[in-house]
């Protein structure tokens, strides 16, 4: 057994984890102030990259290019919550997820009508030739993206601990007629968790972006975040990161030494098994603490 | 049930049937029309502005330069499938009965083609699937009305080994190196499996197979098996964005780009471009060539772009892998138009007269200069039982910005690969009733 | 009999006897054919997710376990009638829900849809991977055979058309009995308070596997269809999550718990894209861009399923209902939404 390449291999599967983290947090972050489980995720990642390399392409610089980007998510989200998720407040969280599924199309329909089919490359100045560690490799721009999501889910986690802002947001959660009764205004919670959200998407467009080029198939990010949440819990930042390692771990040792076994390609599904076995044993997840649509 | 629902359904679908029946524009008589199932949006719309765009762009040159083919205008529309196989189909449905009738189908696509062949063989139309499509419909005697023009999977497969022969000093030095093939898992990245491994057999290398589930943008557990396994070489036979992820995952894992070799859907700008510095050395085979160098891309430039007709709406993409491999594939539909016209007539010309034309489509590299495309690809000869053609391949390397030629033009290996072909045609032909034609026997007659 | 069955057995006749005789190969091949494919599995599923109010993110799956299963038996099981072929790979389906439904004995609401994921994603890879499923056959893009029942071969868009008509139209009056009797009573019990169901006695285990194991039953043969009658190519490819969501798509905008609701939606889904990219074509011409035809259709789409869940969560099923009709018409059985 060579423990040298295990290594890598989790390494590399604990950084890919991370990356999938990122687009969890998105999620995270709407789910623990608003209940609605947010499928259009992934197509608000692809959204906000395809702004933000357009502009780029057209010159802007960069810091520009993120604030408008950020501002468009801004009012993105805002126009979110007030045409889609509002109107169907009292409904069950599958009928909010069914709309959020119809609103994916919408956003991914409209950020290709805007900013047009062609594939862009994104880069962001780090050049990713691995740092040998002894024997193994280690992505540099994994690890940037590494210390990027620490440092989100650091002031993440501060913000909801630790500010005025974070206290209003879970108190909004946790009851909204009491949260109004207080004195808290609604509106202007939601429209800052959605900027907060929409920051998130940002940051993961273009650190997916940068890893897979910006185009059309960036919003199946989604796809693979879903068993992270199940992991992690869909209300916990911290379990939407252990979720992640947890998944990417897993899913790349499946991979590199069950895969060739098996024809290959178990990492397209491992990860939703892995998902369904936790759902049946522990369904709040590692870390959640929301009760559970469970019989 | 609701019977009125139910009666509003039905009348809107009548509606509709009807008026796809008739709403066909009255034909004048000197026209060639070509159905274009053309994807622009959607994930593979990078392939398909290219080259639905440089099959326009020539078309319009034939028009405008030469006034059509002795005098018989080409037409076309445009019907966008997304590349989904029942966009496909439906935009086959309503496009075959338009007036004048199609004179060949170029969905660019493998699950259209395969959906479509016997529609077409009962229509009596030509499908052209340059480049891919359904290997054994290279045998012309039993895919009367396929063809896969240029180079079939198959063909590239031996071409690619070929060519790492010849970088590695010779055929009989691949008995000492190993070489990993990734493919998109899919049954076109699956297609050539048994080719390689025939391959391997034949020359002795060491062959290893790998899958990237579909759509590739996850590739670390495979480049970590490739990194444990060293090969010499990788051949990346990829599709969409599994190509740039795959050269970023490369560098990440330590794997040199210049020991990658793309194939023909790998081969691109849009496949290289996102992947930045990843992708500097990068290897890839192609059918054509890149660049704006060859007279007929200049005289496009200048007859049809400066005439604003132009059908790319980024002229940077003039020249590029997609875009020359569109104009290639006009030069190949139109040099049949006037092969059959030689034949049968300069006027609109029947579906079985197209395929006439295209089953003698011999360009040799001196007609290839005159048609102003020398250098940009080598020959093609189309007959009854062969339907590929015999094309050659070359190969490129990507520089950070652009393409250059790094080979000669190369012969992929036909004569081992032919009993294969005719063993799984014959196996289709048995299967589906057919009965394979004599191509010895066909004269030079079609139906009118 | 009623008047309202009177009605639909009207239509009926109009569909199996004068619409064949109308000379359009693209209405059958291009718009009859799969809109009948797409009603049969949107069926299944609204059995499913709108009756029972077990929401399946993988119906496409088990389309394609349908569509395979019947390519497999078809050829190896020699001399295998037509039928019996369809019927058989709808059990295959169905054995393969009850597994992969097992989940929904512990599991709601959006928990059950995302480990549905797991069976679109699996059934997706394990027929692309092994290859018995194709056959060997290396392209994985399989032709399906010729057909034939009885010595009659099914070769033209027309006889395809009605062989499709047939299996639904038997399908839909099999669910039809099912969603009025007992079991639909059970289904709608479980949907809407499976405490209180299991409280008065309604078997929930039972009901919900066997929810499972018709609706996989229904949109496995309707995965058959879709395969050998429409396309008349197998591959996994155009069995994948899009393809889920257009289903689910069809029950949410057609109505979900109705009956009715599978064909208005599927109508709807399936004509819509022709219906822009013939506005388009109209109205701008020879400039027209189709790729942005799609773009937009997406765009409608997504937010046409956003109106339908805000307002009309019934679907055109309801709308359809409360158009000012005469009395007889209008639909009292048990699949319209309360």
């Amino acid at each position: 057994m060579d423990w040298g390449f295990f290594a890598g291999v989790a390494i590399a599967g604990l950084l890919t984890g991370v990356m999938y983290s990122l687009v969890a947090i998105g999620f995270v972050l709407i789910y623990k102030t608003s209940g609605v489980l947010n499928f259009a995720q992934g197509a608000m990642v692809l959204f906000a990259a395809l702004t933000f390399v357009s502009l780029d392409e057209m010159g802007v610089p960069f810091w520009v290019s993120f604030a408008i980007t950020l501002a468009g998510m801004v009012l993105l989200g805002i126009l979110i919550e007030k045409l889609v998720l509002r109107p169907l407040v009292n409904q069950p969280p599958i009928t909010l997820f069914m709309a959020t599924l119809g609103l994916s199309y919408v956003i991914e329909g409209a950020a290709q009508l805007f900013w047009g089919t062609q594939v862009h490359e994104l880069d962001l100045g780090i050049e990713d030739v691995p740092l040998p560690l002894n024997a193994i490799l280690i992505s540099q721009f994994d690890l940037f993206c590494a210390g990027v999501a620490g440092a989100l889910v650091l002031a993440l986690t501060l913000l909801f601990r630790y500010t005025r802002t974070g206290l209003a947001f879970r108190a909004a959660a946790e009851d909204q007629y009491a949260a109004l009764n207080t004195g808290l205004k609604l509106p202007r919670i939601w429209a800052t968790v959605w900027g907060v959200a929409g920051f998130v998407s940002l940051v993961a467009g273009l650190l997916w972006g940068a890893r897979t080029g910006v185009q059309f198939s960036l919003s199946l990010v989604v796809l693979k975040s879903l068993p992270v949440l199940v992991l992690g819990g869909f209300d916990s930042i911290l379990g939407a990161i252990v979720g992640g390692l947890i998944i990417g771990l897993t899913e790349t040792l499946a991979e590199v030494y069950i895969g060739p076994m098996v024809g290959g390609g178990i990492d397209q599904w491992i990860a939703y098994v892995i998902a369904l076995v936790f759902l049946l044993v522990r369904p709040t997840g590692l870390f959640g603490q929301r009760s559970v649509e469970r019989v | 049930m609701s019977f009125r629902g139910l009666l509003l359904a039905g009348a809107v679908a009548f509606g509709l049937g009807t008026a796809a029946a008739q709403a066909q524009s009255a034909a004048t008589p000197q026209e060639q029309y070509f159905p274009l199932q053309s994807y622009r949006v959607g994930p593979y719309a990078a392939g398909g502005t290219g080259f639905f765009g440089g099959f326009i762009d020539y078309m319009n040159l034939i028009n405008m330069r030469d006034g059509g083919v002795n005098g018989v205008k080409l037409t076309w529309s445009e019907c966008e499938t997304q590349y989904i196989v029942e966009q496909g189909v439906e935009c086959y449905e309503r496009m075959k009965n338009h007036v004048p009738a199609p004179s060949a189908w170029n969905p660019l696509s493998v699950g259209i083609a395969y959906a479509m062949i016997p529609g077409i063989t009962a229509d009596k139309v030509p499908l052209i699937t340059i480049d891919h499509g359904r290997t054994d419909s290279t045998d012309g005697a039993v895919f009367p009305y396929v063809f896969p023009l240029l180079m079939n999977p198959y063909s590239e497969t031996s071409a690619i080994v070929n060519f790492i022969g010849s970088r590695i000093g010779g055929d009989d030095k691949l008995a000492t190196k190993s070489i990993v093939v990734l493919y998109h898992g899919s049954p076109y990245g699956k297609e050539t499996i048994p080719i390689y491994q025939l391959l391997a057999k034949k020359y002795g290398f060491k062959l290893q197979q790998i899958e990237v589930p579909d759509p590739g943008t996850e590739q670390e557990a495979q480049w970590l098996e490739i990194r444990r396994i060293r090969p010499d070489y990788v051949v990346l036979r990829g599709w969409g964005v599994m190509n740039p992820v795959a050269l970023k995952t490369a560098q990440k894992t330590g794997f040199p780009a210049d020991h990658i070799i793309g194939n023909v859907w790998s081969n691109s700008e849009e496949d290289a471009k996102p992947a930045g510095d990843a992708a500097k050395g990068y290897i890839a085979l192609t059918t054509q060539a890149t660049g704006t160098q060859y007279p007929v891309i200049q005289q496009i430039e200048n007859t049809v772009y400066s005439a604003g007709k132009g059908d790319m709406a980024d002229k940077s993409r003039i020249g590029s892998v997609y875009y020359n491999l569109g104009v290639v594939n006009g030069i190949l539909n139109v040099e049949a138009v006037r092969i059959a016209q030689a034949q049968f007539g300069d006027h609109t010309l029947t579906g079985d007269q197209m395929r006439w034309g295209f089953e003698h489509l011999d360009l040799d590299p001196a007609r290839v200069q005159q048609l102003g495309a020398a250098g940009l690809f080598h020959s093609i000869n189309v007959t009854c039982s062969d339907h590929e053609g015999h094309g050659l391949v070359t190969f490129q390397q990507w520089d950070g910005t652009q393409w250059h030629r790094i080979s000669d033009w190369i012969a992929p290996d036909w004569a081992l690969l032919r009993p294969i072909i005719e063993a799984s045609a014959d196996k289709y032909a048995a299967q589906n009733g057919i009965t394979p034609r004599d191509c010895g026997k066909q004269v030079a007659s079609a139906a009118p | 009999m009623t008047r309202d069955n009177a009605a639909a057995f009207a239509l009926l006749l109009v569909m199996a006897l004068i619409v064949p005789l109308i000379p359009s190969d693209y209405m059958f091949d291009a718009i009859l054919t799969p809109l009948l494919a797409v009603s049969l599995a949107a069926l299944g599923l609204n059995l499913l997710a709108g009756y029972t109010g077990q929401v399946s993110l993988g119906s496409a799956a088990f389309m394609a376990v349908g569509a395979f299963g019947a390519y497999n038996l078809l050829i190896r099981i020699p001399g295998l009638p037509l039928l019996a072929d369809f019927l058989l790979a709808g059990v295959v389906a169905a054995v393969l829900g009850v597994v992969f439904g097992l989940p929904s004995l512990r599991l709601r609401g959006f928990y059950l849809a995302i480990s549905t994921l797991a069976a679109q994603f699996f059934v997706q890879w394990a027929l692309t991977t092994v290859d018995w499923f194709s056959d060997g056959d290396t392209s994985g893009v399989l032709t399906t055979p010729p057909l034939s029942i009885a010595g009659v071969d099914i070769d033209s868009p027309v006889r395809r058309y009605l062989l499709s008509l047939a299996v639904v139209t038997l399908l839909t009056l099999v669910a039809i009995r099912l969603v009025r009797g007992r079991t639909g009573h059970d289904f709608l019990a479980v949907r809407d308070n499976e405490l209180a169901a299991r409280i008065l006695g309604v078997p929930v285990l039972r009901t919900k596997l066997f929810a499972c194991a018709i609706s996989s039953f229904y949109i496995g043969i309707a995965g058959a269809l879709w395969a050998f009658l429409y396309l008349r190519t197998v591959e996994p490819a155009g069995f994948d999550l899009d393809r889920s969501f257009e289903i689910l798509f069809v029950i949410i905008i057609g109505g979900l718990a109705s009956i009715r609701g599978a064909f208005l939606g599927a109508a709807f889904i399936v004509v819509l894209p022709l219906l822009l990219s013939r506005a388009g074509g109209a109205i701008f011409g020879a400039t027209f861009d189709s790729g942005l035809v799609d773009i937009v259709e997406k765009i409608i789409l997504g937010a046409l399923i956003i109106f339908f869940l805000r307002v009309e969560p019934a679907g055109l099923s309801a709308l359809a209902a409360r158009m000012p009709l005469p009395r007889f018409v209008f639909n009292k059985n048990l699949g319209s939404v309360s």
